[in-house]
């Protein structure tokens, strides 16, 4: 476009003196002028290189760009003057180098742990209290007005989070979400650990989401190693994505049904999902596919018999899928919960940055697979979304069409000419990465757009390893949702976004 | 003979007691057909029961000796009902003119305290569950004493055995029995409502928010919980009874065996249809509740206007 942002294309390998490095003034500029233009944030983050720090930023538009520019202790906040996609983005930075953003209106912790650098802490924090340390709660103030504190721990099996109501009544005035009880610290892992383990701990970042992550992370070394990905794995990879995303949209829909008390679909989502959990453990030994992946390949190559039970799982598994979809948009009680419930307007959607599922039901058309093709998507059709009134009806009506979607896709795979088996399973790991190099890679895994970014120093070692879950922008869209809602129905938007906690802790 | 009498209801009594956990097991069968599962067994609540007497109760430091009184109060005023129940259209343990008024604040005193016991605990969950039980509650009751007015002109009485067993019996094919095709419908949305059924509650969800009278009693364990189990049976089971019994053509003369059987198998009837019920409904919006509520008493209403319609010449 301009010599102020370099053009990159997804997974490609760029060395780092080809990023543009501009003045502070001129990168707030661009990036303040990319967003009010509809772009996008994909990565925000930043790393220290040699004294100084260095902040990184991935857009998006139609193309990906990147750009970055050196700061001090402070920087102009960006949420400010851009507006809220910046908001996560520039607590992130806050937290992980002690950055502060000045300005930032809503400066608070993410995750709570103490920054690497010996800068001070932003929030003031000493890390000796509990999580969340000190923390000020937005609040509502008023005679009638009441707070309702949810979490960290729920009832059944979900993750920890804490969501703090403030209430008029039933009506909700304002959820704050807080989360970074699963913080990990899973990027200062990946730049520790010997590379053969990268796969498997990127497999292990969202317990739901292997497959989405561990190709993000195979793409990201297969890019900086020079690997290059035969033609009959990078289908197979394909197929445990779109499998991936069966699993979870049709075992969501179930749990969207069960949470407004209609069994019988929930009991059947149920088992379907179970059955495609299970193709995936046919394809790599696990239910959710962990160990399937490794950078170069698979390790495990698909056969014909593997091909032709997929496929015939798939003949069995359509009109059941496609009747039980039908029972549950039919029902006009489930319709009555669903429509007009938890509405994140297309516009309030475009400024938080919401991609994925949810993205797509407020009428943001922005799918990786069909933008920034990977592996073997760029043969297959894009799927259009017909119900874009961004409520829970819509998030569930785009599960819907994307279940028909990726088992059309799946069945595509299958059906497409088989190339010579080449039978070797990838093994090899000895991994050489380019040196001074850096790369960005977006798949989009169930949820969304997943973006791994790796830079690597002058040894060709990993000197910044930067994760980002689609969860990362969709959970201002959920306290969004619950805006002037009620809060009985804060579990249903809940389940709807279904969005991960631990993608969002690391 | 009136010993004989007595004698016999108290056995009546005394196994309607023993069989009333027996019925939840078959909604929750209902619903498991509904779902393709072979679902817990039958008998599943008094597995449940027993399991939760053997327990201990866990109280708060925080709460009081109204916590605790709760439990008892809302078991104490449930079972109070069931004494003055005409099961199978029999004459009832205990009966006087206007026994239905009381038992029906019964309920109320029974819920006064499971709210007080609730709010007693100072959670936000508990509160929110109360307000709510409250205020349908209280809409709930608005369909209730329309009931009663509409029995009380049809026939005069304003007992549970005046409706059921002795003379002027209400039903079906008697006199006016087309109204009570109404008041069957309205009293069956009531008990769904006033039981924590599908559609207004969930009583299988874990999700707090979403609660009504699960989330006022998320503090209570061990005995406590199961005397609040063991009430919610029993008021379910009045409910069910109640209109298992307006379901009797009225000239059926039987013998007692056979009403019994009839009244049992009736009673099954209703209970299936709340199972039926649960299973082809999702739960209404919770703004949506209070209109549920008004349009049962609207049904009932209406059949009350329609008594009034036969003096006009």
């Amino acid at each position: 476009m301009d010599k102020h942002m370099l053009e990159i294309t997804n997974g490609e390998c760029i060395e780092r003196s080809r990023i543009p490095r501009l003045s502070s003034e001129l990168f707030h500029r661009r990036l303040n002028q990319f967003v009010r233009n509809n772009g996008s944030i994909v990565q925000f983050f930043a790393y220290p290189e040699d004294k100084q720090m260095v902040l990184l930023a991935v857009l998006r538009n139609s193309n990906l760009f990147i750009l970055e520019t050196t700061v001090g202790r402070e920087y102009p906040s960006l949420t400010l003057s851009a507006g809220p996609q910046f908001n996560l983005f520039e607590r992130e930075v806050a937290e992980q180098c002690g950055l502060r953003p000045a300005g930032h209106p809503w400066l608070k912790m993410l995750r709570y742990h103490a920054n690497k650098s010996e800068r001070p802490d932003v929030f003031g924090n000493n890390y000796e209290e509990e999580i969340p340390g000190n923390y000020p709660y937005f609040q509502v103030q008023g005679e009638s007005v009441h707070e309702v504190a949810v979490g960290p721990v729920h009832a059944g099996i979900i993750e920890p989070g804490h969501f703090r109501f403030q209430c008029a009544g039933e009506e909700v005035l304002h959820l704050e979400i807080q989360l970074g009880y699963q913080h990990r610290g899973v990027e200062e892992l990946l730049q520790t650990v010997p590379h053969k383990r990268l796969v498997p701990i990127a497999e292990g970042i969202a317990g739901d989401t292997a497959i989405g992550h561990g190709l993000s992370c195979c793409q990201a070394l297969e890019s900086l190693c020079g690997l290059e990905v035969a033609g009959a794995a990078k289908k197979q990879r394909t197929i445990a994505l779109e499998l991936e995303r069966l699993a979870n949209h049709i075992g969501d829909l179930g749990a969207l049904s069960g949470d407004v008390a209609f069994n019988p679909p929930a009991a059947y989502f149920g088992r379907i999902r179970g059955e495609f959990l299970n193709l995936l453990l046919l394809l790599s030994g696990n239910r959710f596919g962990k160990g399937l992946l490794r950078a170069g390949g698979t390790a495990f190559v698909m056969d014909e018999e593997k091909r032709r039970a997929i496929s015939n799982k798939i003949k069995e598994l359509r009109p059941q899928i496609l009747h039980v979809c039908d029972l549950l948009f039919t029902a006009h009680t489930v319709l009555a919960r669903f429509e007009r419930t938890g509405t994140v307007t297309r516009d309030h959607a475009q400024a938080l940055g919401l991609v994925g599922v949810c993205g797509r039901a407020s009428g943001l058309d922005y799918d990786v697979r069909e933008f920034f093709p990977t592996e073997g998507h760029e043969e297959l059709p894009a799927i259009r979304n017909q119900m874009t009134s961004g409520d829970v009806l819509s998030r569930a009506m785009v599960r819907q069409e994307e279940i028909v979607h990726s088992l059309n896709a799946i069945d595509q795979l299958l059906a497409m000419e088989e190339e010579p088996a080449h039978g070797a399973a990838a093994h090899s790991t000895a991994y050489a990465l380019a040196p001074s190099s850096c790369v960005v890679t977006l798949n989009e895994g169930w949820r969304g757009e997943i973006s791994h970014c790796v830079l690597t120093d002058e040894a060709g070692s990993i000197s910044r390893y930067k994760i980002k879950d689609p969860s990362f922008h969709n959970w201002p869209g959920l306290a969004m949702a619950l805006r002037n809602q009620e809060i009985s129905d804060f579990p249903l938007c809940n389940k709807s976004f279904n969005l991960s906690y631990c993608g969002f802790d690391l | 003979m009136v010993l004989i009498e007595t004698f016999f209801s108290l056995v009546l009594l005394i196994s309607a007691l023993l069989l009333v956990p027996l019925f939840p097991g078959l909604i929750l069968k209902v619903k498991a057909f509904f779902t393709g599962k072979k679902g817990p067994p039958l008998l599943i609540k008094y597995y449940t029961l027993i399991k939760l007497v053997q327990k201990g109760s866990v109280y708060s430091t925080s709460s009081t000796f109204v916590f605790s009184l709760g439990p008892l109060i809302s078991c104490t005023a449930a079972l109070m009902a069931l004494l003055f129940f005409p099961f199978a259209w029999l004459r009832p343990l205990f009966s006087f003119q206007g026994d239905i008024i009381v038992l029906l604040y019964f309920f109320g005193l029974g819920r006064f305290f499971t709210i007080v016991a609730a709010l007693d605990t100072a959670s936000p969950f508990e509160g929110m569950g109360a307000a709510r039980e409250a205020f349908f509650a209280f809409l709930a009751e608005a369909t209730l004493f329309a009931v009663l007015i509409l029995f009380f002109r049809i026939n005069g009485a304003l007992s549970l055995g005046g409706y059921f067993a002795g003379q002027g019996l209400l039903s079906f094919d008697g006199s006016r029995g087309a109204l009570l095709v109404l008041v069957v419908v309205g009293l069956f949305m009531v008990m769904l409502a006033e039981n924590a059924r599908v559609p207004v509650d969930d009583p299988a969800t874990h999700l707090e928010l979403t609660m009504i009278h699960e989330a006022m009693i998320l503090d209570h364990s061990g005995p406590d919980l199961a005397l609040i189990e063991f009430g919610a049976f029993c008021k379910l089971f009045f409910y069910a009874a109640f209109v298992a019994s307006l379901l009797k053509p009225a000239h059926m003369i039987l013998n007692p065996l056979l009403a019994i059987l009839l009244f049992y198998g009736l009673v099954v009837l209703v209970y299936a249809a709340i199972g039926v019920v649960e299973s082809v409904t999702a739960r209404l919006k919770m703004p949506l509740v209070p209109k549920y509520l008004l349009s049962s008493f609207a049904l009932v209403f209406f059949a009350i206007i329609l008594t009034s319609l036969e003096f006009i010449p």
